[in-house]
C-alpha cells in the first residue's frame, strides 16, 4: 500500500473550508444584492462574479499573479507590509475562494429569490428593522439554498489546480494541494499513490454533491 | 368627519400604469372597492411604505409618513401600520406562537392577546406551524399577528379571495368581530361588494388608477335580483 501525501489532503481540507468561509459573508451580501435590488452596472458585476466559472481557471491564476505578485498591483503593497501572498499556502486560500465564488453567490441568490419579497415587508409592517428581518426571516428560510452552495463551493475548492498552480505554485510540503499532487506522482511514475489520491478525491466530490443535493431536497415545497 | 388618514395628490407609476389618488379616510372600516388592477394594492403599499410614490403626501393623523417634496419617507417599521397581504405571508419556519409574537411590543397587555386569541378561535393552533394549518386558520393567524402588534391602521388586502364561499361565509364574522372589539381603522381591499356591504360602513371606488367614487356603503350598493348586492349605477 502506497503511503499517502497527507500534507496535501491536509493543505487542501483546510484552505478549502477557509475559502469557503471568507467568501460566505461578502457572497451572500452580493447574492441579497442581486436578488432584491436595482442598481447600476448590475448586469457587469454578475457577469465578473461568473466568470471565474467559465474562464480557463490558468488564466484566472495568471491574473491573481499579476494583481498579488511582488510586482503587482495589490502585491507590492503587501510586500511593502512584509506580507507576501504568491507561493504561500495563502495563494492556495485565495485561489480557492475566487474560484468558488460563484458557487456561493449563485445558489445564495436563487435561494434568497425563493424567500420573496411578502415575508420580508410584512415582518417590516410588524417593526422589525432591516437587520432582524435579514437574520430572523431572510437567513432561515434561505439558510438551506446557501448552505447547498457553501458544500458546492467547498467541493469546488477542493477540486481546484489550474489557478493554484500558477499563484501558489506547486511546492511538497507547502503549496502542493491534492490535485497538484497527483499531477506530481503521475509526472513521477508514482501511479499508486496518484490513484490513492484519485480515490480520496472522489470520495469528498460524491460526499459533497451528495450532500448539497440532500440539502436541497429537503426544502419546505 | 375627521380624516385619519390623507392620501395628497399620490402619483405612482409602474410601467404602463398609473395611479393618481386624493383621498381622506376617516376611523372605521374603509372599503377600498374595485376590478384587478384598479391600483387597490399599490395603494396599500403606499399606505403602508412598501412602495415609494414618484409624488405626493401621506398622513396620518396628522404625521407626515411620506412626502415627496421634503423627501421625508418614514419607513415602514416605524409607521404603525398592520398590513395582510393577500398571500398572507405567515412566516413558515416560526410557530403560530412565534408568528403571533414577532410584531408583539414589549410590555403589550396579555389581556388584549388573549382576547384576539379567543375572538379569532385560534388558541388551540400556537404550537403548529403554517404549513399545518387551514385556509382560514392561516387568515384568522395573519389577521391576529397584525393585531398583536396594535398598529393604528390595518391594511387587508383581499382577505377572502381564494377562498371557498362556504369558508368565506365562516370567516365573515370573525372580521366583523375584529372591526366591534378591537376599533382599530381599517382599510379593506376587495372586488366583492358583499363583503363591502357586511363589513364596511365606507367605500372608495378604484378604476384604472383612480378614484371614481366615494361614500356611505349604502348609498352605492344596492340589492341584486339574486341573493347579494352590487354596485349602483353612477347618476
Amino acid at each position: 500500500m502506497a503511503s499517502l501525501d497527507w500534507p496535501a489532503i491536509f493543505l487542501s481540507l483546510g484552505a478549502a473550508l477557509l475559502a469557503v468561509a471568507l467568501n460566505l459573508i461578502p457572497g451572500v451580501g452580493l447574492a441579497w444584492l442581486l436578488a432584491r435590488r436595482q442598481w447600476p452596472g448590475k448586469a457587469v458585476v454578475e457577469t465578473i462574479v461568473t466568470l471565474p466559472l467559465v474562464m480557463p481557471p490558468v488564466a484566472t491564476g495568471l491574473l491573481l499573479l499579476e494583481l498579488l505578485g511582488r510586482r503587482g498591483w495589490l502585491g507590492s503593497w503587501l510586500h511593502a507590509a512584509n506580507i507576501d501572498i504568491v507561493f504561500t499556502w495563502k495563494a492556495v486560500v485565495i485561489a480557492m475562494a475566487v474560484m468558488s465564488f460563484p458557487f456561493v453567490v449563485r445558489n445564495a441568490r436563487v435561494a434568497l429569490e425563493a424567500v420573496g419579497a411578502r415575508v420580508e415587508q410584512v415582518a417590516a409592517t410588524l417593526g422589525a428593522s432591516p437587520w432582524r428581518v435579514a437574520w430572523t426571516v431572510t437567513l432561515p428560510l434561505a439558510r438551506r439554498g446557501i448552505v447547498a452552495g457553501a458544500v458546492m463551493a467547498f467541493a469546488r475548492a477542493l477540486g481546484e489546480f489550474g489557478a493554484t498552480i500558477l499563484v501558489a505554485g506547486n511546492i511538497p510540503g507547502s503549496t502542493t494541494i491534492i490535485s497538484t499532487s497527483i499531477y506530481n506522482d503521475i509526472m513521477l511514475g508514482h501511479d499508486e499513490e496518484a490513484y490513492g489520491l484519485m480515490v480520496i478525491s472522489i470520495g469528498f466530490a460524491f460526499l459533497a454533491i451528495l450532500a448539497s443535493e440532500m440539502l436541497l431536497r429537503e426544502r419546505r415545497p | 368627519m375627521s380624516a385619519f388618514l390623507e392620501v395628497r395628490g399620490v402619483i405612482a407609476r409602474q410601467d404602463r400604469f398609473r395611479l393618481e389618488i386624493d383621498a381622506s379616510f376617516s376611523d372605521g372600516w374603509t372599503a377600498l372597492f374595485g376590478p384587478s388592477g384598479a391600483g387597490k394594492t399599490t395603494l396599500l403599499e403606499i399606505i403602508a411604505g412598501l412602495r415609494r410614490p414618484d409624488a405626493g403626501r401621506v398622513l396620518m393623523n396628522g404625521r407626515t409618513l411620506f412626502d415627496a417634496a421634503t423627501k421625508e419617507n418614514v419607513p415602514p417599521q416605524r409607521r404603525g401600520i398592520g398590513y395582510v397581504p393577500q398571500d398572507l405571508a405567515l412566516f413558515p419556519h416560526l410557530t403560530v406562537r412565534a408568528n403571533l409574537d414577532y410584531g408583539r411590543t414589549a410590555g403589550d397587555d396579555e389581556a388584549f392577546q388573549a382576547s384576539v386569541l379567543e375572538r379569532l378561535e385560534i388558541g388551540a393552533l400556537l404550537a403548529q406551524k403554517p404549513d399545518a394549518l387551514s385556509g382560514g386558520e392561516k387568515q384568522r393567524v395573519a389577521l391576529a399577528r397584525a393585531l398583536f402588534a396594535r398598529p393604528a391602521l390595518l391594511l387587508l388586502d383581499e382577505p377572502l379571495t381564494g377562498l371557498d364561499a362556504p369558508l368565506r361565509e365562516r370567516i365573515i364574522p370573525f372580521l366583523q368581530r375584529v372591526r366591534d372589539e378591537f376599533r382599530v381603522p381599517t382599510l379593506y381591499v376587495t372586488h366583492s361588494a358583499d363583503e363591502v356591504m357586511a363589513l364596511c360602513g365606507r367605500v372608495l371606488v378604484l378604476e384604472a388608477g383612480r378614484l371614481v367614487r366615494e361614500g356611505a356603503a349604502q348609498d352605492l350598493f344596492i340589492p341584486r335580483e339574486s341573493p347579494g348586492w352590487r354596485l349602483r349605477d353612477s347618476v
